[in-house]
């Protein structure tokens, strides 16, 4: 019985190939050899200037400085389209893989950076002080296998957010220093610390162990045809360095279950427009480098990319070409199980003056989604409730 | 076992090193006997090298020996009567000459990037500046709370725009480091670049930006979750007015003032920004929040409510004087037992360093690039909250980075010989001094590299111990080699994880 059953599954699988694009997807190994890569859009990005609802006249009228004007924004539908300088997201769209979560945010909203970006980071309730990330809770009960070099990396950023707390998280900038320079962390003796000092000796723990795992040599790129690398697209700056650097530790078969990746500035009040446009050209050629590279490696349907910020802005923009601090925003699912599309809420902004909008997803369904569907682990603890999952995911 | 006869010596010397030579006890027990008797609660080398690196950066040989056989309260008094309210290094020539406007109109563009370019330079030699008067300062500790206020009322050169601007703040935060806390926040609410990083300039009648009046609620005041949005918006409105003239000065300006009534903590009434500071510091809770963050930045991430209680009720009590809580705070048995609790923060850490070995670096703007790839970047905090501190600290990055830091400062030391090691053991400081004299002369204007065995010779260190005690606050992770020299077990000692914290 066993066997004919593993001999359908297979036939299935088989199948399935014929009709997709990319073996691996049918062979996807579950839990979490399937990589997560969160993206931090740090400073609380523009939602509403992101995924625009061009079909309202309230958007117009609520922004009538810094509304990107309707010729310009790229159609999604015929009621909302990405900003004109996201078109590297467009061919992921096109190939529904592109999820485009709309009103994501959580009950009694906090509009405090700090506090907000907890809030997620731990994936507490609103008044609800949790000290780790939501990452190291789910490590900590459903640990991540040996071998990998580390639980996580975080790349841009000196904040572990999610991962804070006791994950296993290297911060990275450059893996040959990282290997260099790991040598000055020693073998060091097990004894009673300080929390301080214990700190310290942790870290040099994982150094040590990712220093090990980044070692290996590298692995070749796949030589599957249907991956070959096509020429990646052009994206330059901090974001996609840090793209780059995570594409690369990957191809050297480095084994990690999460990355998360900051791109910072989003925190416009004054003078928006060119700051954003910015911002968001660097996000969407940086995300499409990454797809490109991934795929080249086989692994873009072992990938699931997810933002994240602390907030949206508000609706009606302030008198310095900005906006200021909001609560629901837009955020984006991509990677080459998704089921590309539109979720969650368009803004409804008739009547809307000063106030904030309301959410019609909570990030909590994201992050259960994720553990359950991608990783196939339990999420039904790590939450503090019950969070509906959200139909993102194929297979 | 003589050595317990000497107060304050901690467990660092007597479980990990129990090796101490007899004469140098003896000799201190005659000179215990030469002093007060109030000596007797004498804090030793332990308890001074605690208090020093706590209240400042590192802790150099020489002022060890100098706090070592006071008591503790002679010993903070000491350190609070020695506070100053100005730096003594001369800051850059620009500080005080006029300067453009950010956003000039009518710049071509070469004029823009030569503006930008002198800017940018400006900021580095602003950095490099602090960082030189923290290690040179006759008054560390007044260096340590201006860069605590620096970290509490948080502006940064990347939204301020204009360096001379950060300085007139800094010369703000140190004047009132050890003063009153309600005229500092007085002070700070009419800074300009204050004004600049929290959009007070922006915040016009009809026309409110929020930034200034939540974050001082949040952050130099209450904390979270002792006001509501509505008191957030209404004192907005209060601080409608507060501007800048062209020459980056406060400007009152009655008609973009909202003079409506306001509802602010249920009291309504037309209040200005002045009202509204007042009434903040009219709430307990601001003394209470203060407290705890001076608590966490100088004895422990963990207050004990009692303290706080007692200390923050004095706080209040004094008018929000802010030497007579340090006083209190650093008297507390909770201080004198929290060595190692802290991790070292990046300045504690390198500035400490050179503090505690008498070295100066080839380039202090190079100084303070280091510290800002450690995370810390002064004069540019990551965000309004400032630095979180603590374990945020040390990450695989900042340690490794940390960590060569140190070993190259061992490394590019000069080779240990251990020529001044007299026959009976005993170091030989006089030619110690000689020897590091000559390298200063010869020298010049160069910085001299560390010398471990002039160090020991100058300090008297004889021993491993010896130089544990000096460098460490709770005994090495790894335990030292027997028989090593106090000059051989500097560079082990340093990159030892228990110097990171202290």
């Amino acid at each position: 019985m066993f066997q004919r059953r593993e001999f359908l599954k297979a036939m299935g699988a088989g199948l399935l190939v014929s009709v997709l694009p990319n073996l691996s997807y049918a062979l996807a190994p579950a839990g979490y050899q399937r990589l997560l890569v969160l993206i931090e859009l740090k400073g609380g990005n523009d939602g509403l200037n992101t995924v625009i609802p061009y079909a309202s006249d309230d958007y117009y009228r609520l922004r009538p400085a810094i509304g990107i004007p309707r010729p310009q924004v790229l159609q999604l539908n015929e009621q909302v389209g990405l900003h004109p300088a996201m078109s590297s997201l467009l061919p992921l769209w096109q190939n529904h893989q592109l999820a485009v979560l709309q009103g994501v945010g959580y009950p009694e909203p906090n509009l405090s950076h700090f506090r907000s970006i907890e809030i997620w980071e731990t994936a507490s309730a609103s008044n609800q002080y949790l000290g780790e990330g939501w990452l190291s809770r789910l490590f900590r009960s459903q640990p991540v296998p040996a071998g990998f070099a580390a639980d996580g990396v975080v790349l841009s950023s000196q904040n572990l957010g999610p991962l804070d707390g006791g994950a296993r998280a290297v911060v990275l900038s450059n893996p040959q220093d990282f290997a260099r320079q790991a040598k000055l962390a020693a073998d060091q003796q097990a004894g009673a610390h300080s929390s301080a000092l214990s700190h310290i000796l942790k870290v040099e723990g994982d150094i040590r162990t990712a220093a090990t795992a980044l070692q290996q040599p590298a692995m070749k790129p796949a030589a599957n045809p249907a991956d070959a690398p096509t020429a990646p697209p052009k994206a330059a700056g901090g974001f996609a360095q840090a793209i780059n650097t995570l594409a690369d530790i990957l191809q050297n078969g480095t084994r990690i279950a999460v990355a998360r990746i900051t791109l910072t500035g989003f925190d416009t009040h004054g003078n928006q427009q060119p700051t954003q446009a910015r911002l968001l050209g660097e996000l969407a050629d940086g995300l499409a480098l990454l797809q490109n590279r991934l795929q080249a490696q086989g692994r873009w349907d072992d990938t699931l990319v997810l933002s994240y910020a602390e907030f949206g802005r508000r609706p009606r923009e302030n008198g310095n070409r900005g906006t200021d601090h909001g609560t629901a925003n837009s955020h984006f699912m991509l990677g080459g199980r998704v089921k590309g599309g539109l979720y969650g809420q368009t803004p409804v902004l008739a009547g809307v003056t000063d106030g904030n909008l309301p959410h019609a997803i909570d990030f909590r369904q994201l992050y259960s989604t994720v553990v359950q569907d991608w990783w196939g682990k339990d999420a039904r603890q790590l939450f503090g409730g019950h969070f509906e999952r959200l139909p993102l995911l194929r297979g | 076992m003589a050595s317990q006869d000497l107060a304050g010596l901690s467990y660092t010397e007597e479980r990990a090193f129990p090796m101490r030579s007899h004469a140098q006890t003896a000799f201190r027990l005659i000179l215990l006997c030469l002093l007060p008797l109030t000596a007797w609660a004498g804090i030793g080398e332990e308890g001074a090298r605690h208090l020093l690196s706590r209240t400042g950066f590192g802790a150099n040989p020489a002022q060890i020996a100098l706090y070592a056989p006071l008591g503790r309260e002679q010993a903070v008094d000491r350190l609070l009567d020695h506070a100053v309210y100005n730096a003594l290094s001369a800051p850059p020539a620009w500080v005080n000459e006029p300067f453009d406007r950010p956003g000039k109109p009518n710049l071509t563009e070469d004029e823009k990037k030569a503006l930008q370019k002198e800017r940018n330079e400006h900021a580095q030699e602003l950095r490099g500046w602090w960082l030189e008067e923290m290690r040179s300062t006759p008054s560390p500790l007044t260096e340590k709370m201006t860069l605590f206020w620096h970290n509490h009322f948080v502006s940064g050169l990347d939204k301020v725009g204009v360096p001379q601007l950060m300085y007139q703040q800094n010369v703000l935060l140190r004047h009132q480091a050890l003063g009153n806390f309600g005229q500092l926040l007085h002070a700070i609410a009419r800074d300009p670049a204050m004004m600049r990083y929290l959009d007070t300039v922006n915040n016009r009648k009809g026309q409110p930006n929020e930034n200034f009046a939540r974050e001082v609620m949040e952050l130099f005041t209450l904390g979270e979750g002792h006001y509501s949005e509505q008191d957030i918006r209404e004192a907005a409105r209060a601080f409608t007015g507060w501007s800048l003239d062209k020459d980056f000065h406060f400007v009152y300006r009655p008609n973009q003032h909202d003079n409506g009534d306001k509802t602010i903590f249920g009291q309504q009434g037309n209040f200005d920004g002045d009202d509204v500071l007042d009434m903040l510091l009219r709430k307990p809770q601001t003394a209470r929040f203060v407290t705890i963050r001076l608590w966490k930045y100088l004895v422990s991430p963990t207050p004990n409510e009692a303290d706080i209680q007692r200390l923050s009720t004095l706080f209040y009590r004094d008018n929000y004087e802010i030497r007579p809580l340090l006083r209190a705070m650093l008297l507390t048995p909770a201080f004198w037992q929290s060595q190692g609790q802290l991790i070292k923060s990046p300045l504690e850490l390198t500035v400490g360093t050179l503090v505690t070995f008498d070295l100066t670096p080839p380039d202090w703007r190079a100084l303070a690039g280091l510290n800002r790839q450690l995370g810390q970047d002064v004069f540019n905090p990551p965000n309004v909250k400032g630095w979180p501190g603590g374990e945020v600290w040390i990450n695989s990055a900042t340690l490794l980075t940390r960590k060569q830091f140190l070993d190259r400062l061992s490394h590019d030391a000069a080779p240990i010989r251990n020529n001044f090691i007299k026959a009976d053991g005993q170091m030989d400081e006089a030619r110690g001094r000689e020897a590091r004299i000559q390298r200063l002369i010869q020298a010049g204007l160069r910085p001299i590299k560390l010398q471990p065995d002039e160090w020991t010779a100058i300090y008297h260190v004889r021993n491993a111990a010896d130089s544990a005690r000096l460098l460490l606050a709770v005994p090495p992770a790894q335990p030292l080699p027997e028989g090593m020299s106090g000059a051989q077990a500097i560079a082990p000692l340093l990159l030892d994880p228990a110097y990171q914290v202290h």
